[in-house]
């Protein structure tokens, strides 16, 4: 039986790219002189060091443990000796430096001893999401989300459906067609860990149907299991995102600032699922990754299991990258990829692609002309927004005004971007509109919490003022009281004197 | 003619007595202008507007005492929201009161440190922690760059210092891409 399947407004047609680099199976990456790990590699917290400079760790020995409840520890992919524990470039699109743990590797790559979970259905579900928690997990298909998180919606409702997202729509990338064709049996037993946590009463894995061998491969893998459902879904960027591909899959919109599991749906994507599969059978934690290398400044592209913590560097020398013939490098697709001014970055666990580009592959539009409002934008849209508006709005700071047209609903595509014939840089402007949004605040707590600590303040400076005067209050009273018996307390001081008189007159006479 | 008085009056007295009665059921508490202005304050507390912190400028503001450029934290923006929340025109900040800076936190040099507590008396919001002949440090989260501190310090061991920024609050710049022109 054909599933129904929906479509999601606008979204784009995009020349693929793919066979660039699906051409190739998955090979595993030289292991690099020395390892990178920044401290940060998700949102959420950032995680704390257990090691010092000179340690020998092995490989999966936790270097970072995760600091709060939005983290998770970070875990060295080799064997070898810390070097150093300092800020480093970091892939970010600020280009910023962050702290980083750096270790030399020895060449041995000596595991640590591995406990993999002899019978998981026989753990608590809390146990086990710790598990996950434990090999690092996060979300490998987008922003890195931990994902023992993800897994525990709440009670409060039940999960209906859980997607695996192998869509995969940005041209370029390929990592999870190559991992859902070779590694479709890991996949599937980490899906049966994920279902047995969630409890969803069906499981569908969505593969756009521009990769027919990755979902003939899925669909022999999941065979066996009823639940287990693989569905084809037209090639249209960007489908792959969360809140697009529960649409087609459902015909369930998200409302806005809701999550999918507000709705009974929770998203995990294939790479995630392989994760969870080493760390419960192999008790491996989440230490490489699937990265694409391609784009036409690369001689050998293709798919590399590399280690969490690889240079930039090394990866596109071994897939045959000259610098000079490089115009661009990006992190992720040429849509919503960071674009990088150094390789001397490592690859962290939510680096999907590597995408050297020559000189004239990517267009880069160096002057914006006017907006001609010709409305393109919104046509695109596949988050239903009004991208001129907002547009609008970002330039001239009116940002309470982009909020009420739901610019935080912005999943930041570029498919506007992409169809403007005025080559205006549209998603910039929404960044830094909500960048500005979040950082006006953040700044607002602080003054909250400033406010109060300061009432806080004043309250007790009164507080303490009024005790003393009170204070004070009752000893005049109590001088007063005593001046009125005055007479008494004479008496007692003469008594006393007589008291020491008599005594001194003892002692002169006792020897 | 006497009717329509009549009925003139009763009316009146009708909705005198409902508005009478509005008034006392539906009384505000405090002054709702004063906390919307203390609202948009950057409750520094530094009091370099003239007034013993941000509430008793917001109440100066809401008197027509004191003008709304005498707040060099809140700077042009907070002067400009001001101008909105109050409906009139913004003005550049008054120079008597200082100048707009970057934001910034004290910290205590702590070898310096002497004990002495001047330097806890003095901070609005209680974000130095120490005792008497006891090194005293600032609490960075809690700092609001007020400066009160750092006169009061008889060793000069208070200094202010820019705010680190991290990757976690890292802004997207505004885009600086030229706009082809067609002339």
């Amino acid at each position: 039986m054909k599933r129904m399947l929906w479509k999601f407004h606008g979204g784009l047609h995009l020349p693929g790219h793919k066979t660039l680099s699906n051409q190739t199976p998955i090979q595993a990456a030289p292991l690099p002189d020395f390892l990178v790990f920044p401290l940060r590699q998700h949102i959420g917290e950032t995680a704390v060091p257990v090691v010092k400079v000179g340690d020998k760790v092995l490989k999966g020995q936790v270097i970072a443990k995760a600091k709060g409840y939005v983290s998770v520890p970070v875990h060295a992919s080799s064997s070898g000796t810390v070097v150093a524990i300092e800020a480093r470039p970091v892939p970010h699109p600020s280009g910023m430096f962050a702290d980083c743990i750096v270790m030399q590797t020895d060449g041995a790559d000596q595991w640590i001893d591995l406990n993999p979970v002899i019978d998981y259905p026989t753990l608590s579900q809390s146990a086990l999401r710790n598990k996950l928690r434990e090999a690092g997990i996060v979300g490998l298909g987008g922003a890195g989300f931990p994902t023992f998180i993800k897994v525990n919606p709440g009670s409060q409702l039940p999960i209906e459906t859980l997607v695996i997202n192998g869509a995969e729509c940005e041209p370029y990338i390929t990592c999870d067609d190559l991992l859902m064709r070779e590694r479709s049996k890991g996949i599937i037993s980490g899906i049966e860990i994920l279902q047995h946590l969630v409890q969803a009463k069906e499981v569908l894995i969505a593969i756009e149907d521009n990769k027919p061998e990755a979902i003939r491969m899925m669909q022999q893998a999941a065979s066996n299991n009823t639940l287990i459902r693989v569905v084809p879904i037209p090639t249209v960027y960007p489908t792959g995102g969360e809140k697009q591909l529960i649409r087609v899959l459902t015909g369930k919109e998200i409302p806005s600032k809701k999550l999918p599991a507000d709705i009974g749906v929770i998203c995990v994507n294939p790479g995630t699922a392989y994760a969870i599969h080493r760390a419960i059978h192999h008790g491996e934690p989440l230490i490489s990754r699937i990265v694409t290398l391609t784009g036409r400044a690369l001689t050998n592209p293709g798919n590399l299991e590399t280690l969490i913590g690889t240079p930039v560097k090394d990866l596109i020398t071994s897939a045959g990258g000259e610098t000079e013939q490089i115009d661009r490098l990006l992190m992720g697709g040429p849509m919503m990829g960071i674009a990088l001014n150094t390789d001397n970055i490592p690859v962290i666990k939510t680096t999907n692609c590597l995408l050297a580009a020559a000189p004239d592959e990517l267009s880069t539009p160096s002057t914006a002309q006017p907006c001609i409002r010709c409305g393109d934008c919104a046509r695109a849209c596949p988050a239903d927004l009004l991208p001129q508006q907002l547009y609008w709005f970002a330039r001239s700071e009116e940002m309470q005004q982009a909020e009420s047209y739901h610019l935080f609903d912005c999943i930041e595509c570029g498919c506007c971007e992409a169809v403007c014939p005025s080559q205006i840089p549209l998603v910039q402007y929404y960044r830094f509109a909500k960048s500005d949004i979040l950082e006006a605040e953040r700044e607002r707590l602080q003054a909250d919490k400033a406010r109060l600590r300061h009432e806080a303040r004043e309250a007790r400076v009164i507080r303490l003022e009024n005790e003393h005067q009170a204070k004070l209050a009752e000893k005049k009273a109590r001088l007063a009281k005593a001046r009125t018996s005055d007479d008494s307390k004479k008496d007692e001081i003469a008594a006393a004197i007589a008291r020491v008189k008599a005594k001194k007159s003892n002692q002169e006479t006792e020897p | 003619m006497i009717l329509s008085i009549l009925v003139l009056t009763a009316l009146a007295s009708a909705f005198g007595l409902l508005l009478g009665y509005a008034a006392v059921r539906f009384r505000v508490e405090g002054d709702p202008l004063v906390d919307q202005i203390d609202a948009l304050l950057p409750q520094t507390q530094c009091g370099q507007c003239g007034y013993p912190g941000c509430k008793p400028y917001a109440t100066a503001i809401a008197n027509g005492e004191a003008d709304i450029n005498q707040c060099p934290p809140g700077g042009e923006a907070g002067i400009q929201k001001l101008a909105d929340l109050l409906g009139v025109e913004a003005k550049p900040l008054n120079p008597e009161n200082g100048e707009e800076k970057d934001k910034l936190v004290a910290i205590i040099i702590e070898q310096d440190c002497i004990g002495c507590t001047l330097c806890i008396q003095a901070c609005p919001v209680d974000a130095i922690l120490g005792a008497a002949k006891k090194m005293h440090t600032v609490i960075e989260a809690e700092c609001t760059g007020c400066e009160l501190c750092v006169e009061p310090c008889p060793v000069d061991c208070i200094k202010m210092v820019p705010i680190r920024t991290g990757l976690p609050d890292w802004k997207w710049p505004k885009p600086r891409v030229p706009v082809e022109s067609r002339l």
